[in-house]
């Protein structure tokens, strides 16, 4: 590597191709300009050089002429003034006889990109177009674009439009296509390219000819194309039939999606699809080139979402093996997940169980929590496999299997006395956060079945001095409290030295606060503690939440076969949510059962429910219950303050937007069971300056928005605004993971 | 649509760096320093393939150790960008030669001017090999085939050594783009069939799953294009259903062909014909599940136990299945084992072999460099792990085991004949075969 930069560097290139015995030798010019680039590729500032580059590229050597159109592509933005010395021999330069020459002189001179040079452009670009080389007219085509591009705003000349539509039935393929992506880029702002009938039937035809990219990106056109006829669809997928089996996942993948948007009023014909696909896709899967096989499994796993059962048969192409990488891993082991039956599940659970005592901790806490998934269909058999897992007795399993649990005894209670068996000898194990506070979250909820519960317990209590994480305190305040409502006489001695600890010394405020919250919830008596803190202990309902229910194909076809599902569907919300979203705050959840219910909302809905929590202006406070007639009072006397309609597809699931809305402290007052014409729902809230919000939710039959109508007791536009961004988030959650 | 390609070393350095359209100067940093920021800050090998950063996502593809990276917007089809970025690696070996980061930034003109012919405006125009020649003008620059310091391709007193034997020859892999002057000494063409065998046994030593991945690919150096015929094994067969002939067949599940190749003799006479360009070109592709007509290569007999005092031996018996006259070469053995271990005793059965103990992956490494069809194989670990416990066995294995099978193929596949049209003679003709393990493991 030269030495970069430098003064020096610059002057002495200036001086060799200045130098007229240098420029009089092709190959010593050559080597000089390529010095010269070189040096720009390295991130030097060449700039100064421009005017003896241009001199350069007027000499007759094509090499030379390409490395300097590279260099002044790359400059001209930073020298305007100077870059029209370049035009003048460009502007020759796309006379040459050389079809290879001119080309090449109208794909730099269009690539210039600074202002002014349209007025340049416009002639050779004309001609460019009826240039009876093909490699001429596709450079030119493609010029049309950036020139367009150049412009800006400007009125879209109508007859260049005309003539690059009228170019789509050019001999050249190359030509074709590029012919369509440069009508979608200069008629963005109307729609982008317009296919109708004959340009779709000649597309078609034109299809034998493509190479392997034209003919994915075609596909990709022809998806805006909608058959007249039921006729006409059938036609067209027949004559497509044959890019299903191509050789190139690419071309496969555009045919599939065409295949499934076209017919998405045949659900026999996108079913027929998907299983003839599977071949392609699970030789991508096999593929040797690990980015290819990511790229694949990801898609794989997108069509699981909708046919659970469709690669059960496959399921040994999914076992990972050894040499692969961390990404592949564990997108295998999510496809094991949910294509796992009753013919399978022995051999995906042996397969996995491999994988736990892998050497990389989040490969085998993966692979932990990946049992722990199906184990809420196949209870008995990973319980059997988890605890195994404990006799381990290593940091990362225990805490892992120990927070499986956790989840776990939520959703199938009937596996709480195996669990409860296993957790004995557990606590020396942990030490992260984490699993510390699943493990303390068991204990409290589940005390009375796990004999030495209090013991543990109390070890934590006599270390509480130093335990690093305020989360754990919390937790043991909280599950402390409620083993002591079943196991009073054991716990009692420990909770007073545990509150005492938190108010008097603890330095958090959070847990100083809970401390002091409970302190006052036991002076007012056991029976209140009881009614605050004995909520249930399991809820297999939650599982609705988890388990998305199977999605139609038509939700995701139009996402097939982009970026979509290779980020999942959360972190593509997340990362599509283009605009900030306002922002509000979560007050810290009082009591396990709120923090719960958060955990197991997947990773992805909770980054959304929860958006720059720090700069919030709207606090809901928990646990406010209004009753009916409380509500039915306020309504009536209250203005309308706002009313908005949401977009809304599908049916209602009423279980799952009550406990979305639970989980940002909106109450549900009353709500119309599922399926009832018009639905309705009545929600309240209250923030923490006492200001009500009152909330009707109205769907009628067959409307695509959901009608919402909020009423407010104090008038605070800022607030207001807040909370319904807030509801608005949460009922796009809930119609995602409902429909 | 691509916005930016270009070409990281793996220390970060920019090799290649092309800007297609111009639209990525108002992100505030650099994007290729940001990507690369990304791809370090990730801990050990998890660089997922795509990221995303400011509206831009990054797709790469690592190869030889270089970062081929793309920018693009997200309304871009995933596969094809994958598949470019591929098809770029190849088109690169077939131009310059393999690939590493001496030879990519000594070439970077040639690179430049072949990214400047496949993409305009960011779109591919073309990656056929033979379109491109015809506007490449730059030379490549080889980079030398012998230093002193590669003292891996010299044999004592010159003699050949298994290793260069074996590994397929350099006449391959040099750049197709002859250097000037020197043209028509290097007639040759190279067919390879290569596969790739994905094998998990289970404990009691049934094979739980075979896969195998094959590819018949074809290099060819031929400077003008004739139409030539690859025949296979007559009884070849396609599917379940279909027997042909009364030998043993050769079947395979699934096969797909290059969309060069010509099939109107393949059902008669398992006859492809192509007319190759330059370059290489993967022919065909095939997958064999399940059901393979020869015995898998390797079987492991492994023992457990304690010793009295305390230390953990494991027996291992490697038998390797292979027909008498092949074998197998740089086999290495990897097996994990309790984490508390602390110190390995060996006894191997010849001295070529080698094992040592891997803290990092805590795992047990038996390198075996040839193993001859039939024989067997032993080694006897006594290892010393404190703490022993009956869950820790837990931990040991599954065994994994990598090796290559020179001169042979698991399906059974040959290729019968490669012909040319006109007199027979001045062509090299090379057919060879190789099937290397992607994944074998056997279950404890």
């Amino acid at each position: 590597m030269p030495y970069l930069g430098g003064e020096e560097a610059l002057r002495e290139l200036r001086r060799a191709l200045a130098n007229p015995h240098v420029q009089a030798d092709r190959l010593r010019y050559r080597a000089a300009v390529l010095r010269v680039i070189r040096h720009m590729a390295q991130g030097a500032d060449v700039s100064g050089l421009f005017p003896e580059m241009v001199k350069a590229s007027a000499a007759a050597d094509v090499v030379q002429k390409k490395l300097v159109s590279l260099y002044v592509r790359a400059q001209a933005p930073r020298q305007p003034q100077l870059a029209l010395l370049a035009v003048n021999t460009l502007r020759k330069d796309c006379a040459h006889p050389s079809p290879a020459v001119r080309g090449l002189a109208l794909r730099s001179m269009c690539g210039l990109r600074m202002p002014g040079i349209q007025e340049y452009l416009q002639q050779p670009l004309l001609s460019g177009l009826r240039d009876k080389a093909s490699y001429v007219r596709r450079a030119a085509v493609l010029g049309c674009a950036k020139m367009l591009k150049l412009q800006g705003d400007c009125e879209v000349d109508g007859a260049l439009v005309n003539e690059l539509y009228s170019l789509l039935r050019d001999r050249d393929p190359i030509v074709v296509v590029n012919c369509l992506r440069a009508l979608e880029e200069i008629l963005k702002k109307e729609g982008g390219v317009v296919i109708n009938k004959p340009i779709a039937h000649h597309l078609l035809n034109r299809m034998a000819d493509l190479d392997q990219w034209g003919k994915s990106e075609v596909l990709t056109f022809l998806l805006r194309y909608r058959p007249r006829s039921e006729e006409e669809l059938f036609d067209i997928l027949n004559l497509l039939d044959g890019y299903l089996k191509s050789s190139s996942p690419s071309v496969v993948m555009a045919a599939t999606k065409l295949f499934l948007v076209l017919a998405r009023e045949y659900p026999h014909v996108q079913a027929d699809v998907l299983v003839r696909v599977k071949g392609p896709l699970l030789s991508a899967c096999t593929s040797e080139s690990r980015e290819l096989c990511f790229t694949a499994l990801c898609h794989v796993r997108q069509i699981l979402g909708s046919l659970p059962g469709h690669f059960s048969s496959h399921y040994k192409k999914f076992f990972c093996s050894y040499s692969e990488p961390h990404y592949i891993k564990c997108q295998k082991m999510e496809v094991l997940c949910e294509l796992v039956n009753d013919e399978n599940v022995q051999q995906v659970l042996e397969e996995l169980k491999g994988y736990c005592t892998d050497v990389s901790v989040e490969l085998a806490q993966g692979a932990i929590f990946a049992i722990g998934n199906i184990a809420r269909t196949y209870t008995e058999q990973c319980v059997g496999l988890l605890t195994e897992l404990l006799g381990l007795q290593q940091e990362h399993i225990t805490s892992a299997v120990v927070q499986a649990f956790r989840d776990l005894v939520w959703l199938c209670p009937q596996c709480t006395d195996a669990v409860c068996r296993a957790l004995p000898g557990c606590e020396d194990a942990i030490q992260d956060s984490e699993g510390k506070q699943a493990l303390i979250w068991l204990l409290g909820a589940h005390g009375e079945k796990v004999p030495n519960a209090p013991y543990v317990l109390e070890d934590f209590v006599e270390n509480v001095k130093s335990e690093m994480f305020p989360a754990v305190k919390m937790e043991l305040l909280t599950a402390l409290v409620r083993l002591f409502l079943s196991r009073p006489a054991e716990c009692q001695d420990m909770l007073g030295r545990l509150l005492h600890y938190c108010i008097e010394e603890e330095m958090d405020m959070a847990v100083r606060d809970r401390g002091l919250f409970y302190y006052r919830l036991l002076q007012s008596g056991v029976e209140v503690v009881k009614r605050v803190l004995c909520s249930p202990k399991s809820d297999p309902s939650l599982g609705l939440l988890e388990d998305q229910t199977e999605r139609p194909v038509n939700t995701w076809a139009s996402e097939f076969n982009t970026l979509a599902p290779v980020y999942g569907r959360e972190r593509w919300a997340l990362i599509t949510a283009h605009q900030p979203e306002p922002s509000y705050a979560c007050s810290p959840c009082t009591d396990s059962r709120n923090r719960d219910t958060e955990s197991l909302i997947s990773e992805g809905n909770k980054e959304v429910l929860k958006v720059h929590p720090d700069t919030g202006s709207l606090t809901l406070i928990p646990d406010v219950y209004l009753t009916a007639e409380q509500f039915e009072k306020s309504w009536l006397s209250l203005d309308m303050s706002c009313h908005l309609s949401l977009p809304w597809c599908g049916t209602v699931h009423p279980d799952t937007i009550q406990t979305a809305l639970h989980v940002v402290h909106i109450q549900t007052i009353a709500m119309s069971k599922a399926g009832v014409q018009p639905w309705k729902a009545y929600l309240s809230a209250q923030d923490d300056t006492g200001c009500l919000f009152l909330t009707e939710l109205l769907l009628e039959a067959a409307d695509p928005e959901m009608q919402v109508s909020v009423k407010q007791s104090e008038a605070k536009p800022e607030a207001l605004r807040a909370f319904i961004s807030v509801l608005r988030t949460v009922m796009g959650a809930a119609a995602g993971l409902g429909s | 649509m691509l916005s930016q390609i270009f070409i990281l070393s793996s220390k970060g350095d920019r090799l290649i760096h092309k800007d297609f359209r111009g639209e990525t100067c108002g992100t505030s940093t650099d994007l290729a320093d940001t990507f690369y920021r990304r791809i370090t800050s990730l801990p050990g090998d998890q660089a997922p393939v795509f990221m995303a950063h400011e509206g831009w996502h990054f797709v790469h593809v690592r190869h030889a150790g270089l970062y081929f990276v793309a920018t693009t917007t997200p309304d871009a089809s995933p596969f094809t960008l994958v598949e470019f970025l591929n098809r770029l690696v190849t088109l690169l070996r077939d131009f310059c030669g393999p690939l590493s980061e001496k030879n990519v930034s000594l070439n970077f003109a040639l690179i430049y001017e072949l990214l400047d012919e496949m993409l305009d405006y960011g779109y591919i125009q073309t990656t056929a090999p033979e379109v491109l020649r015809n506007f490449m003008h730059t030379e490549p620059v080889a980079t030398k085939p012998f230093s002193l310091l590669d003292l891996g391709s010299i044999g004592l007193f010159g003699a050949e050594t298994q290793q260069s034997r074996v590994a397929p020859s350099s006449a391959a892999s040099r750049p197709v783009l002859p250097p000037r002057g020197e043209q028509g000494t290097r007639n040759e063409v190279f067919v390879d069939v290569v596969e790739r065998l994905t094998v998990v046994i289970a404990a009691n030593g049934t094979p739980m799953k075979v896969d195998v991945q094959g590819e018949i690919r074809l290099k060819c150096y031929l400077p003008s294009c004739v139409e030539m015929r690859i025949g296979l094994t007559e009884e070849f067969c396609v599917g379940k259903s279909e027997l042909r002939g009364y030998g043993t067949a050769v079947r395979v599940d699934e096969c797909a062909f290059h969309s060069s190749v010509k099939l109107d003799e393949f059902e008669s006479g398992r006859i492809l014909k192509v007319t190759p360009s330059q370059g290489e070109l993967t022919l065909m592709q095939y997958q064999l599940a399940d059901d393979i007509p020869s015995p898998l290569p390797f079987r492991l007999f492994p023992t457990v136990d304690q010793d009295p005092t305390g230390r953990l031996r494991l027996y291992l018996k490697l038998r390797c299945d292979l027909p008498p006259k092949s074998q197998a070469l740089n086999v290495r053995l990897q097996l994990p084992v309790p984490k508390g271990v602390s110190s390995l005793a060996q006894e191997l059965s010849s001295p070529e072999q080698t094992a040592e103990l891997q803290p990092s992956t805590k795992s047990i490494r038996w390198d075996i460099p040839r193993c001859q069809g039939g024989s067997q194989l032993s080694a006897l670990f006594k290892l010393e792990v404190p703490g022993l416990s009956r869950a820790s066995l837990l931990e040991l294995g599954p065994a994994n085991l990598a090796f290559e099978l020179p001169a042979h193929t698991c399906s059974g596949l040959h290729i019968r004949f490669v012909r040319l049209p006109g007199p027979a003679g001045p062509p090299q003709r090379w057919v060879r075969y190789l099937t290397h393990s992607d994944s074998y493991v056997l279950r404890f």
